[in-house]
This record gives C-alpha cells, structure tokens and sequence, in this order.
C-alpha cells in the first residue's frame, strides 16, 4: 500500500461515474460496483492527514483531510454506497448508475473536505443529484417532490453560502474546523447544516421526497444527505448546546406522524428524523462518549435503516405497492425478505445483540451522565416508541397483519445479497461492538452488555410490544386509512398556492386595470378628442356650461360645432395652436431664467 | 398448481401459533419481571430504582403514543388521499 492517499474519494467516485457514463449493460454494472471497492481500498492505505492542499482564488483548499472522524465516516458511506449499488442491479438506466456514484461521491467530498469553499461544492452537488435519484421515479408525484426538494434545498445552501461568506470576512480563515456560534456567520452555516439534518420545521422536503424516490433511490437518499449533515455538525458544533434540544424535539415528535402514516416508507422517513436526532442530541452534549455515541449510532444507522428501506423497496418491487392498507401476509411467499426485515427492525428498536443497542445506548448514557433528565426521559420515550411504529408497524403491516392475498414471488438474487449483508452487518456490530469501537473518534470505555442494561433495554421494549399487542387486539390501534397527512411542508405545498393566487389577483388586476385604462380608454379618449380637437373643446364647454343653457339651443349648438368642423371653418388644428403656445411659453421661460 | 398455493397453510394460517406466539410473549414478560430481583443496578436517577420502571414506562409511553396520535393527532392533520392534487 501507498503512504499517501492517492486521489481523494470524491474524485475516485466522479471518475468512477464518468465511465460509467460511456458503458452500458453488464460491464457497466461491474465497474459502478467495483468504484466504492477500489476507493476503499485507497483510502484504507492511506494514513491521517491533509491531501491535495492547493491555492485557489487566494484560498487554501484542502482536498482531503482525514482524520479518525471523517474516516469512519467515509467507510460507512462506502460501505452502503456499495450494498446501495449492489441492491439496484435490477436498473438497466445507465443514469441511475451515474447518478448514484455522483451522490456517494458528493457524501465523501463533504466528508472529506478540508475548508469550506470545497464542503460547499459537495454539498450543493449532493443535493442538485439527490434531486435526480427522486425524478428518476418519473412521476408527477415525484416530480413535484423533486422540485420542492430543489427549491428547499437552495435555500439551505444560500444560507450556508451566506455563513461562509461572513466567517471567512471575520475571520479570515476557510479550513473546515470547529467553530463557536458566536463567530460571524457560524450562525447561518449552523442552520444550512441543519436544513439537511432535517431539524424539526425544516424537515418536510425529507417525508416528502422520500418516499417518491426509486426503489433503489430512497437507499441510497436514507444514507447520505442527513448523514453527512450529522458529520459536519460533529465536526463544527460539537458541544452546541442548542442540539440537545433540537435534537430531543427530532426525536420524540416523528413518532406521533410515524404511527398514523399508512405509507411504509414515509413511516420510516419519519423514523429517519427521530433516529438522527438521537446523533444531534450527542453531538449537542459534547462529551467524548456523546460524540462517539453520535458517530457510532451514525454507522449503525446507516446500515438498519438502508436495510430497511431495501426490504421495503423489495416490497415494492415484487407488489408494486406500499400503502399498509394494501399490503399484508407476504410472510408467505417472501420469507427471507421478512427475515431481513425484522433483522433491521430489531437493529432500528435497539435489541440486545443488534446494532442499534450498543450504538444508541452511548448517547442515552451520555445524556444521563450529563444529568439531562428531562432529555434522558424524551430519548426513553423515543426508544419505546420507535420499537412501535417501525420495529412493529413496518413488519407487522407488511408481511403479517391481514392476509392481503398478493403472493408475490421473493426478492431478486441481487436484492436479497444487498439485504443479507446489510442483516449481517447488524447482527455482527451488536455481537461485536468493538469492531465499530475501535473506528471511532475518540477511546472507547464502555461496557454495553451488563445484565442490568440488557435487562432495562428488553423490559422496555417487551412491554411497548405489549402496548402494541393489547391496542390491536381491542381495537384501539389506528387502523390504516388512506389519506394524506399534513406536516409543514403544508405551508409552501398550499402557502405557495395561495402566494400565487394573491400575486395573481393583485399584480394581474393592476395589470389589466392599466391596460384597460391607459391602453384602450384613455387612448380611445385621446384619439377621438385628437380627430377634431377644435369641435371636441367647444362641446366639452357646452356640456359643462349645459346647466345655464337650454336643452334645445345646446343641441342646435352642437350641430353648429359639427357643421363648421366638417367644413373647416378653423385655419388650423387647434393641436398646432397647442403646440406653438407650449413652445412659445418654454421660449420665454428659457430666456427668463 | 396456483389454487393449491393458495390454499396451502402457512405457519400463522393455523390461529394456534398465534396463541402459541401469544402465549410465549405473555411469559417472557414476566420471566423478565422476575429477573429484576436478581439484578444489581447502578442507576443514573432515582426513578431508574423503582421495581419494574422500564417495563412500566415502556408500557405506558406507548399507550400515551397511541392515543395521542390516534385522538389528537389525526383529527388535526388527516386529509383525503388527493388533498395537494386538488
């Protein structure tokens, strides 16, 4: 192996999917395939440091800064950048391939990115590809969603772009470093970060988008763009005090939406929110065990919850639906599906001996031993909770539940390779945390597996399942209905309607009013008193004098004005008359003064 | 072949394995009840010393979950499958 890297990830991806561009059917494939695999391989040769330092424009660029945090994180973005691809075998559409490699390769150049200018390079290619994985879908649906996707994600990268600006003016600095929120502009690039962690209010374009995404583009969409948010706001803001706060609203309100949503894979975009708001609570403590927990819960994530939606997306694929009112008993016919499904639902609730046990566990003990009770009591409430709307809910609606009577066959090969080795990778992270422990940022001290946690975590769960089972069985569980439910993407989705309607309204009135008045009537006026403007002037005085006249000698008045204008009783148009007065007057005021 | 298939039993077809199912659960929770006695706990915060606080909690958590976004929730925010086509 080299001792230094020998291209930065991003640019092994970009050149990766430029030859995937020119290839097409079964070598395509392989070489979009063996990108991730042979960028990992560089970047596993390659010790820490800084790469590709360069000046641009004045600035110092750094192409690649790994250290022990970008790293882990760019070998999980590899990792499910390889299982994504291996997943969408089934996609003969050369851009999705393309696409794909562009969006992963995005994620590792904002992992990797030394100074801003290049973080925001990536970060606007992550989301202009991002956009492309959801029209891909061809839709109306998901092409109204990609378009809002776009338009709310500009403005997130304005207003990091903004924050660049200012903190590179204040401080003089561009490297890509922790920052304190006080600093000029720290601010706004804290809220563009936040748009693509789909903070609470800024969240929507993520339920919205989603699920309109390809089989194939919603796995890839759940790794990235939230994930590589998490990184640079543990990179930033660590010990933001703000995040606890943000975090513990991500991750107790989605919950609520999760339960009633009927569409499976919005019910886990919402799982998404409330899964990385567990990192942002970390991040926000601070600590090197909320930190780690945050990264470790990262890498968990990533893996269960792309399970997750592959197994959906398998659904989907064989069913060609998705609504849990459509959906049921496929158990039968699709069983290892089903298995790996719940594999990755038992990762998601935080099983002993899956993933998300040893991960989330970090961040909830950290805010304990930070004595965030009423934090520690929300994430508590999350962990029951998100046992229930996609350990349960996803599972149970899909391959149990009523017998829908599909009997679709099982997934494809390649879907179910995907699927495997993403199942495996919970499983083997919750038997052997220390593999993922020994990848993170700072030492780990931590012990996951003492009896008294493991049987706290399983209580917990155990009897959220009973709460689960006891409402269905009395019918209190919410049945499934077909619906729409609102979030506040309600207020651009119906807002910019209503904008519309109103500028419409408004500007097109004082349009057509001015057209109408100035364009016809006024100028109709105009041409008429200008056809005969001496004859116009003496019956305008008429009329006005009407009152002291009689009806009968104003008429023989008016026929008199007539004759003598038919017969061009006036030397000239009384308009020249105008004219030469105008000018006499401007003559005499030009000598005066 | 595919009216056999249709007819052919699976495992939760027979509702004895769901009783089965039903019945393994019901146990495991008090087996996991049980087991608090014997555990030594360090806890964080004092609620965390109460017998059964998580089961209860976990329990509890979820019904307040259900309700709330059964009774609450979706009378607020449900609308017809075509509300943004309109």
């Amino acid at each position: 192996m080299t001792s230094s890297l020998l291209l930065p990830p991003s640019f092994v991806f970009i050149l990766g999917a430029l030859l995937a561009a020119c290839l097409r059917g079964r070598l395509l494939k392989v070489v979009a395939i063996a990108v991730p695999v042979v960028s990992f391989l560089i970047l596993w040769g390659a010790p820490n440091g800084s790469y590709g330092t360069l000046s641009f424009i004045g600035l110092d660029l750094v192409l690649a800064e790994v250290d022990r945090l970008s790293r882990v994180f760019g070998y999980i973005f590899h990792l499910i950048a390889f299982i994504g691809l291996i997943f969408s075998l089934h996609h003969d559409d050369p851009a999705h391939y393309v696409v794909g490699l562009l969006y992963a390769g995005a994620a590792q150049g904002v992992t990797f990115a030394g100074d801003l200018f290049s973080l925001f390079l990536f970060w606007e290619t992550l989301t202009v590809t991002a956009t492309f994985l959801i029209i891909a879908r061809r839709t109306a649906a998901a092409r109204g969603a990609a378009l809002r996707y776009l338009l709310v994600h500009a403005a997130g990268g304005l207003c990091l772009l903004t924050g660049i600006v200012l903190y590179y003016h204040g401080t003089g600095s561009i490297a890509f470093t922790a920052m304190d929120l006080s600093q000029p502009g720290a601010l706004f690039i804290f809220l563009g970060f936040g748009l693509n962690c789909a903070w609470p209010l800024l969240h929507a374009w993520l339920v919205d988008s989603y699920p309109e995404s390809t089989i194939a583009g919603t796995v890839f969409l759940s790794a990235f763009t939230t994930k590589s948010a998490v990184y640079v706001l543990a990179r930033a803001f660590p010990g933001a005090e703000p995040l606890i706060w943000i975090g513990a609203a991500m991750v107790a309100f989605p919950i609520f939406f999760a339960v009633i949503e009927n569409d499976l894979r919005r019910v886990l975009s919402y799982s998404l929110i409330n899964q990385v708001g567990y990192m942002v609570v970390g991040i926000g403590i601070g600590t090197e065990l909320a930190i780690n927990g945050a990264v470790c819960h990262a890498y968990a994530h990533i893996l269960y919850k792309g399970l997750l939606f592959m197994s959906m997306g398998a659904v989907m694929y064989r069913t060609g639906k998705i609504n849990a009112t459509d959906l049921g008993g496929l158990y039968r016919t699709m069983p290892l599906t089903a298995v790996f499904c719940m594999i990755g639902a038992a990762a998601i609730s935080a099983f002993p001996l899956f993933s998300g046990f040893i991960a989330k566990s970090m961040v909830v003990d950290a805010a304990a031993g930070g004595h965030y009770q009423f934090v520690w009591l929300i994430l508590l409430f999350a962990s029951a909770g998100v046992f229930h709307h996609a350990g349960i809910k996803i599972p149970f609606f899909a391959f149990f539940s009523h017998d829908s009577g599909l009997r679709p066959k099982e997934a494809p090969l390649h879907m179910l390779i995907a699927m495997g080795g993403a199942a495996f990778m919970c499983v083997f992270l919750g038997v052997y945390p220390d593999f993922v422990y020994g990848m993170l940022p700072f030492p780990v001290d931590y012990e996951p597996y003492t009896f008294a946690h493991v049987l706290a975590q399983s209580q917990l769960l155990f009897f959220s399942a009973l709460a689960f089972t006891l409402l269905l069985l009395a019918g209190i569980y919410p049945p499934e209905i077909r619906s729409v439910n609102l979030d506040v993407d309600w207020a651009y989705r119906k807002g910019s309607r209503a904008f519309v309607l109103v500028a419409d309204r408004v500007f097109n009135g004082i349009n057509s009013w001015a057209e109408r008045v100035l364009g016809w009537q006024l100028t109709g006026l105009l041409a008429r008193f200008a056809s005969d403007p001496g004859a116009s002037i003496q019956k305008y005085w008429v009329r006005l004098t009407a009152e002291y006249s009689g009806t009968r000698e104003r008429e023989e008045l008016m026929e008199e004005i007539d004759r003598r204008s038919r017969t061009a009783t006036y030397p000239i148009g009384i308009l020249v008359l105008f004219a030469v007065s105008l000018l006499a007057l401007m003559s005499i005021l030009f000598i005066l003064f | 072949m595919a009216k056999q298939q249709k007819d052919k039993k699976y495992l939760f077809d027979d509702p004895r394995n769901v009783r089965r199912l039903l019945g393994i659960f019901y146990v495991s929770l008090g087996v996991l009840l049980g087991l608090e006695l014997f555990v030594h706990k360090h806890p964080h915060f004092k609620w965390e010393e109460w017998f059964g606080f998580y089961a209860i909690y976990g329990l509890v958590s979820c019904i307040l979950l259900v309700l709330i976004a059964k009774y609450i929730l979706r009378p607020l925010i449900m609308r017809d499958e075509d509300y943004y086509d309109e």
